[in-house]
């Protein structure tokens, strides 16, 4: 576990995997230093970030930080989730011509895994999966759309998401969920939190 | 409007909402890892200065004004006052002060101008402004559409009741506008990903901002900051001040409304208490970095609280 330090008031400690990353996530939670306003995970390093009058603070957690006792995986993984997806997405022909699959098996394969969510960025509440079948790869669209609607499920590299709220994006678009993924009168206000197991099944 | 109750009938009419006018206050923290961005006001010394002004707490919701400002009416009658970027203002056609708390009547109109130097200014009115919080702040997260919506021509803004101390009646003193800001950075936390020659391009350049900035960051235009190897970041949580480098190999400054995380390995970060001098940058402005230990980057960073 190596710590570098993310200018005056941050640490970024690099866990080395995902798991791991998880696991330190619940143990800082747990242990809540003090001034420690921010946990920030992403797919190998995990953010932590003080306040001004605290960031004296992190040099003696940096310090401690390596030796810290971390919950065993198992007790750390949330869910699963569910989430409906109506498989009738613009774009779904072209994944099936890309992957070489019919629909059918491209969705098959897209409902078959328990996915985990890495961390959430980009948007509130916009979950990195990984878990993805790697025969449903496919590149982004060449032309990235100008507004993609809420809930749209989405493929693009070796990634799976889908988008809280309507935005731009280039993702290859296979289905569409009316699961609302962030909404701000809600607490949390995020559907997923990080290290939250995820299975898409096909709408009834 | 002053101690008019949270919500209540004291409020500011928008007649003209200028160029980009916003509700911000210190932040939405704690949801970072939800993808929640902080926002927030870029420039914290400044709008913290505008609340102790007019005798509100640090964190009460002021308007950040953006290059050109609105015009306000005022439906009661309180204390209001001005800092940051410097900006021609009027109220009822007479001179209105910066930096100074000022008293203000009921239907009289303040007008504000261009910022002709700086980029950002702050206007606070005591008591705060009173619009409902939304997880946790009264920010406009410009980034991510969360809390109020920037102003525009009709609204009325209502005004809290968050004063705890009287009106400070002295003129603060008027901040130097630097014309080629020297910024401090702490290294990393992905320095290693850089040339040697990269790192010394950093702080021997002065980096031209772009008009291609907002509240999210500065993009900054000079020499290509070259990197070791071009292997891939795995996504990982951002800080504001991160020098971020794209592939193009120009850096952006992230502020106060900067994503949670991102995938562009960050070559420095700059020193929480020089923010506020990249938070004015207006394009065209020249910036310097010069590298510090994180003990030094810590003095004097208490102009800028959370």
């Amino acid at each position: 576990m190596r710590v570098r330090p993310a200018g005056e008031r941050a640490l970024l400690v690099e866990a080395g995997d995902l798991e791991t990353v998880h696991r330190l996530h619940a143990a800082l939670r747990e242990l809540d230093p003090p001034g420690v306003v921010e946990l920030v995970p992403g797919y190998r390093t995990l953010l932590v970030v003080a306040d001004p009058e605290h960031a004296g603070a992190l040099d003696e957690l940096a310090t401690a930080l390596p030796g810290l006792e971390l919950p065993p995986a198992e007790a750390v993984a949330g869910g699963p989730v569910e989430i409906p997806v109506r498989y009738d997405g613009e774009d779904l022909p072209e994944v099936a011509r890309l992957t070489g699959l019919d629909a059918e098996e491209v969705v098959r394969r897209h409902t078959a895994p328990e996915y985990t969510v890495a961390f959430l960025g980009f948007s509130p509440g916009f979950p990195y999966l990984v878990g993805l079948d790697p025969a449903l790869e496919v590149p982004r669209r060449d032309t990235p759309r100008t507004s993609i609607p809420a809930g749209s499920v989405g493929l693009a590299g070796s990634q799976t998401g889908i988008y809280p709220a309507a935005s731009p994006g280039g993702w290859q678009l296979i289905g569409r969920t009316d699961v609302t993924l962030f909404d701000p009168g809600r607490d949390p206000p995020a559907l997923l939190a990080p290290g939250a197991r995820l299975r898409f099944t096909v709408a009834g | 409007m002053t101690e008019g109750p949270a919500g209540g009938h004291a409020s500011i009419r928008v007649l003209r909402p200028g160029l980009l006018t916003t509700v911000q206050d210190l932040g939405r923290h704690g949801l970072a890892h939800l993808g929640v961005p902080a926002a927030g006001a870029v420039d914290r010394r400044a709008f913290t200065l505008a609340n102790r002004l007019v005798g509100n707490p640090p964190g009460a919701a002021a308007l950040e004004i953006t290059v050109a400002g609105p015009e306000l009416e005022l439906q009661t009658g309180g204390w209001m006052a001005l800092t940051g970027g410097r900006a021609e203002a009027e109220l009822d056609g007479r001179p209105f002060p910066m930096d100074v708390a000022v008293r203000a009547e009921a239907g009289q109109v303040l007008a504000v101008g261009t910022v002709t130097s700086g980029l950002r200014a702050y206007l606070a009115v005591r008591g705060g402004v009173g619009v409902a919080p939304v997880l946790g702040s009264r920010s406009t997260d410009t980034l991510s559409g969360i809390g109020p919506p920037p102003l525009e021509e009709g609204v009325r803004l209502p005004v809290g009741a968050l004063a705890e101390g009287d009106p400070f009646h002295q003129v603060a003193p008027t901040p130097q506008v630097d014309p080629e800001p020297l910024l401090r950075a702490v290294r990393g936390p992905r320095d290693d990903l850089f040339t040697d020659d990269a790192l010394r391009t950093l702080i021997a350049t002065a980096w031209t901002v772009t008009s291609d900035s907002d509240r999210t960051g500065i993009r900054l235009d000079g020499p290509v900051l070259e990197r070791r190897r071009k292997a891939e970041l795995a996504s990982e949580g951002m800080v504001e001040g991160s020098l971020q480098v794209p592939p193009d190999g120009h850096p952006i400054l992230f502020l106060a409304n900067h994503p949670t995380t991102g995938g562009y390995p960050v070559i420095g970060v700059v020193a929480g208490g020089d923010l506020p001098l990249a938070a004015q940058a207006r394009p065209g402005t020249r910036l310097r970095f010069r590298f510090v230990s994180v003990t030094a980057a810590r003095q004097s960073a208490g102009g800028a609280p959370v």
